[in-house]
């Protein structure tokens, strides 16, 4: 992918420096498209990084600190929910596990700053689920699906229970017992993931391990149906890849190895192929052969980097063509497919399209 | 906006749009909607357009989402920058939802500032907050002061500047609800009101052009220095004021106060500084002239 093609805003986030000379027109595109790929924030924090914010035009300087105070605000209210959730749990004496965005934000990686997300995720011991459940229904956070139907999906077939909502705070906790549903095509084994996560304040708060961070964020975008924030994924990994890679001298030995041990070789591949061809992220040499190894044969490959070429651009339209929304709906075919096997997954399709004409 | 001719403001509204700009707020607004035509073609004239091709803080849209709808029930939706915030609301309410969703554009994107929900209005250099507890008639009192001289800042929030702490002009049309309508009718014969939409959320609602005079002092912030809650009360004669204690009225403007706790300890430390700043009270009233009376006192101190 030649660098001009990209999308300004994919340009900017790799060379933050170049926002001092852009143009007024540039920066209404600019800013637009950050904001529909919910990276204005992240965006914000790195231009104010590199320049002068000072220089920049007023308006653009008030619409990127907007961006930085909200997201500072909203890394208040993350740290509070927390807090709060592991008060609910502590009588359970059970490890407390944060996924994506909360754990980025509480174990301080440089890829929390700035960014805004919606849920808090927590990983728990799937035997300890029920417990777990119960003692956050006391401290307020109830389910939000009341479907019988809606119910059973996520208790049977998914790796989570079904989002609950806080009853004051409105705040949206999704509690996670494997990070791929139970029906999905690939199996990582939950037990290895809690078993290396890490402590980041004792005696109960923990993060996956550095590997698992970058797998599971990579889980999250190529063995799923979503790529409304696929940008923005693509953006942590990246960010994610960068950190490891520049603090731990045998990271890329025990990348892949960690990958094929939780049989999530495949999203790893798709990972680093297409963070180093978007976002320039360094991979070396050696890692390219494996991701060569690990990527599907020249067809599929081929159909991918067509479909990822108009999914990871930011959400905006001046970044689509008549091929974009194919495009997201062949993906969001794909994620379902890999979800669920086709017995399970038509009658549920059949179910939501009827029921969402009601 | 008087450059651009009548008869041609709906085509260019219909195709890329006009750009407005209200204080430090560039506003593309695109519709085909003729209602929207006539309440901007109305209501803005004194305005000044920004340059197509410069930078816009808010790209606006207002549409008929169903044209199966066109005569039965039909009804308008807002976007911005292509995304909508608010569910459709019948056509009659166009133009409302305009300004309703340019207000929104502003208390959702711009925590730059602190946005009070507020009128501000500026005499001999006193800047006046009045912070809006509903049912209070801020916007009524607001009105009345503006066409009796006072310089209109903003009739729905106070924007604050975090470092200066000064008071920034966004200057648009005051929205004016049920029986103010027809007070304000009477209060001013001259006043330019847009027809008014019934039945919406808020009753009926109607938009009163502002003074040129307040528009072209736009770009010309004011600083607080006195802080009113106004309250109409029918047996209010004559108008009462008192004193409200600085304590009290920090927490009564917290609350009215769009991002304070997104804007957490930086916004209790300005505001504490605009209210230290400010003189403040409480001021019921029955009778907008003897409420004007005593504001023209207000600044007339302030002036000496």
């Amino acid at each position: 992918m030649a660098e001009s093609c990209l999308p300004l805003l994919v340009q900017v986030l790799r060379a933050p420096a170049t926002a001092a000379v852009l143009e007024a027109p540039d920066w209404d595109r600019l800013i637009r498209q950050a904001r529909h790929a919910n990276l204005l924030g992240r965006l914000a924090h790195r231009v104010a990084d590199v320049c002068d914010m000072a220089a920049l035009p007023p308006p653009v300087q008030r619409h990127l600190d907007s961006a930085r105070n909200f997201a500072a605000a909203h890394a208040r209210v993350v740290h509070w929910e927390v807090n709060r959730i592991r008060r609910a749990l502590a009588p359970l004496e059970v490890p407390v596990i944060l996924l994506k965005g909360a754990a980025y934000l509480l174990s301080g990686s440089p890829v929390a700053v700035g960014r805004v997300f919606s849920d808090v995720d927590i990983l728990v011991p799937r035997a300890r689920l029920d417990a777990v459940e119960e003692s956050l229904y006391w401290a307020g956070w109830l389910t939000t699906h009341h479907d019988a139907y809606d119910q059973r999906y996520y208790r049977q077939w998914m790796h989570e229970l079904p989002p609950l909502r806080h009853v004051r705070r409105k705040t949206v906790l999704d509690v996670h017992h494997n990070i791929l549903p139970e029906t999905a095509r690939l199996h990582p084994d939950p037990e290895k993931l809690i078993a290396a996560a890490e402590c980041i304040d004792a005696p109960d708060l923990h993060v996956l391990s550095t590997e698992d961070r970058i797998l599971h964020s990579a889980t999250h975008l190529f063995h799923d149906g979503e790529f409304e924030h696929g940008l923005r994924d693509l953006v942590d990994l990246d960010g994610l890849i960068r950190e490891a890679a520049g603090a731990e001298a045998r990271f890329w030995e025990r990348l892949p190895a960690r990958a094929d041990e939780l049989q999530l070789s495949r999203p790893l591949a798709y990972a680093l192929r297409y963070c180093r061809e978007i976002l320039g992220t360094p991979v070396p040499e050696a890692m390219r052969q494996w991701t060569d190894r690990a990527l599907p044969g020249r067809v599929t490959r081929g159909l991918m980097d067509a479909l990822m070429a108009r999914a990871l651009r930011p959400p905006h339209p001046s970044c689509e063509d008549a091929f974009t929304a194919p495009a997201r709906w062949l993906l969001y075919v794909r994620g379902h497919a890999l979800r669920m096997p086709p017995h399970l997954l038509l009658p549920h399709l059949l179910r939501k399209a009827v029921r969402s004409e009601e | 906006m008087n450059a651009i001719e009548p008869d041609r403001l709906p085509g260019q509204l219909a195709g890329s749009g006009i750009c407005i700009r209200t204080g430090p707020f560039v506003s593309r607004i695109q519709s085909r909607l003729s209602a929207v035509a006539a309440g901007l073609a109305l209501l803005y004239p004194d305005y000044p357009l920004a340059d197509p091709d410069g930078f816009t803080d808010f790209q606006v849209r207002l549409y008929t989402p169903n044209p199966l709808r066109r005569w039965w029930r039909p009804q308008v939706q807002f976007a911005m920058d292509g995304r909508i915030p608010f569910k459709p609301l019948p056509l009659s309410q166009a133009y409302p939802l305009l300004e309703w969703g340019l207000n929104w554009c502003i208390t959702s994107h711009m925590h730059h500032y602190l946005l009070i929900h507020s009128a501000v209005v500026e005499r001999n250099g006193l800047g006046v907050i009045l912070p809006g507890e509903p049912g209070a008639g801020k916007s009524t009192l607001c009105a009345a002061l503006m066409l009796r001289g006072w310089r209109l800042l903003s009739d729905e929030m106070a924007v604050i500047d975090l470092d200066s702490l000064e008071l920034i002009p966004v200057v648009r049309p005051v929205s004016l609800k049920n029986a103010s309508i027809e007070v304000i009718r009477r209060f001013a014969s001259e006043a330019v009101i847009s027809p008014p939409a019934l039945d919406t959320l808020k009753g009926t609602v109607a938009h009163l052009r502002v003074p040129r005079a307040s528009i072209e002092r736009m770009d010309e912030p004011a600083r607080a220095g006195a802080i009113v809650f106004p309250r109409y009360r029918s047996d209010a004669v004559p108008a009462q004021a008192a004193p409200e204690t600085p304590g009290r009225t920090l927490l009564r403007i917290a609350q009215n106060t769009f991002n304070y706790s997104l804007l957490g300890e930086r916004a209790f430390h300005a505001l504490t500084a605009v209210v230290q700043a400010s003189r403040c009270h409480d001021l019921a009233y029955a009778e907008l002239e003897e409420a004007i009376a005593w504001f023209d006192r207000l600044s007339g101190e302030a002036d000496g």
